[in-house]
């Protein structure tokens, strides 16, 4: 793939991660031509490092991402890796992408490129063996080398704590989760009262409760009382890692490299007790700041925005069947809010529906199958065990109610 | 750093990737063909990879995805490259990203 085609694809999928790979599927069982891009050497997307417990048994991404690559393989889809994509414009009847290995062509372009995270700066941040908690997964469960001999995980949100997980189950040595420093960067972040509020609200949300962190949780406090005097300063142990939601990292220390942290313990309202700071040995620390929608080509597309805290931040404008207001355009996964791979994959198999609807592939029925399109995602939302935010679905609704507006403005 | 030979949910490494050498500032060291150079330096214990190109001081693996560009460093015949995306291939000669003089200030290396 070195120059534009003549014939410009069906169906060009930049990210192939649970959105784009599901997407894929679908688009190609309904006959059209699908091409798959990804920076990363190997289809999967961040499904490759992550796993974790569900029904009593244990949900394997690396699984699923081998399972959705050998149906793409089965159904003729091109999935090419290892390249970028930095640019995308539209000409008057198709999309031009542009990637590190040229340009390509295609009436409809699916941006399925998930999330990245937001950086939480601290002193000694910039420091060889800080990462960012998804660096130490990805070490870890894709590529199977440790991040360190012994690591400190500062941030205690869902992200932080579904790594922490995986990275203990690995036979990763941590030896706590605790809060950032507080000040303007961290804001709530780095208070006690507001995380654990945040935790627990989470918890109550999830029908089979939180990977057990949340009924963990609510019975060392009881739900009711979110008690912060009744958390020990040694945290509650979670799966044999602290949570040490009374301690905050006040900054990472080395000459060269991580040598030690520097720790602080806080007030029920955040603030800093002067004269508990200590040092702790570690070598590796992983910042945990969350998860952002990772949507700069919708931007370069011209795509309009909302911001939308609950989604976790600027998401590009779109209506609940993954449609942007630029023709040909359409979203799935991450890009459209934080949730679950499992989400992704529904929103995934209702994009590509929806293209497949505009291009009159989906025969008698089309209304039928976008309908059970949209409800599968409905369905998959409602019982998703990992939900990284409350109010999800209130903020999607509103997302949807802007794009009618602007679609209404625009007639 | 230490290697996940048999990972307790994952299973073990599944391709059977060969050892292959390569240099890291002239050392020579050994890592898996076709993972990427991070993996294989973080293995090898050395976590500097580059030197800030303004304030010379020391930078490594920050995202491990290719989003952050902190890891990017010196590779034979590429230039400079992310570690997380590169590819190892057998006799590969990587170089930490260098501190650069700058013609502004009129600062020059030492």
């Amino acid at each position: 793939m070195t120059s534009t085609s003549h014939k410009p694809l069906d169906l060009l999928i930049v990210g192939a991660g649970p959105a784009g790979l599901s997407a894929a599927i679908v688009g190609a069982r309904y006959g059209l031509h699908v091409l798959v891009l990804d920076e990363f050497p190997e289809p999967g997307g961040r499904m490759l490092g992550q796993f974790h417990e569900e029904n009593g048994g244990w949900w394997v991404g690396k699984r699923e991402a081998e399972r959705l690559v050998a149906e793409c393989k089965a159904l003729g889809v091109d999935i090419c890796c290892s390249l970028s994509v930095y640019g995308i414009t539209r000409t008057d009847r198709h999309w031009i992408v542009r990637t590190t290995q040229g340009s390509k062509s295609a009436v409809n372009v699916l941006i399925a490129t998930g999330a990245a995270e937001i950086p939480c700066p601290c002193p000694g941040w910039t420091l060889p063996g800080v990462m960012s908690i998804g660096a130490a997964q990805v070490m870890t469960n894709v590529h199977y080398v440790k991040p360190g001999e012994r690591g400190l995980i500062i941030g205690a949100n869902m992200l932080a704590l579904a790594i922490a997980r995986e990275l203990a189950v690995s036979g990763v040595v941590l030896i706590g989760i605790v809060l950032p420093s507080p000040g303007p960067l961290a804001g709530a972040d780095a208070s006690p009262r507001q995380q654990l509020k945040r935790l627990l609200g989470l918890a109550s949300l999830a029908p089979s409760t939180l990977l057990r962190i949340g009924g963990k949780l609510a019975n060392s406090l009881g739900l009711a009382g979110v008690a912060l005097r009744l958390l020990p300063r040694k945290g509650l142990n979670i799966w044999g890692v602290p949570l040490q939601l009374r301690t905050a990292a006040v900054s990472i220390n080395g000459e060269q490299q991580v040598e030690s942290v520097t720790l602080a313990n806080l007030t029920h309202d955040g603030k800093m007790i002067t004269g508990s700071e200590r040092e702790v040995k570690v070598d590796f620390v992983a910042l945990a700041g969350g998860l952002y929608p990772l949507a700069e080509l919708a931007a370069v597309a011209g795509c309009p925005f909302d911001f939308a805290v609950e989604l976790g931040g600027h998401i590009p404008l779109h209506d609940e069947q993954m449609r942007t207001p630029l023709e040909g355009l359409y979203v799935a996964g991450n890009i459209t809010g934080i949730e679950s791979a499992q989400v992704a994959m529904a929103q995934g198999r209702l994009a590509a529906l929806s293209i497949c609807g505009e291009m009159n592939r989906l025969g008698e029925y089309p209304d039928k199958l976008l309908q059970d399109g949209l409800a599968d995602v409905r369905q998959v939302r409602a019982s998703a065990l990992i939900q990284f935010q409350p109010g999800i679905s209130l903020a999607r609704e509103q997302i949807y109610q802007k794009f009618r507006a602007f679609q209404e403005t625009r007639v | 750093m230490e290697r996940i030979v048999n990972h307790p949910i994952l299973g073990p490494r599944k391709d059977s990737r060969r050892e292959v050498s390569f240099t890291f500032n002239g050392q020579r060291l050994t890592g898996l063909e076709g993972e990427p150079v991070a993996a294989a330096l973080l293995a090898a214990g050395i976590r500097i990879w580059r030197r800030h190109e303004e304030s010379g001081s020391p930078r490594g693996l920050y995202c491990a995805i290719g989003h952050c560009m902190e890891c990017r460093l010196l590779v034979e015949g590429m230039g400079l490259a992310r570690a997380c995306l590169t590819p190892l291939k057998a006799n590969m000669q990587l170089a930490e990203g260098p501190q650069l003089p700058n013609e502004i200030t009129g600062r020059k290396l030492t």
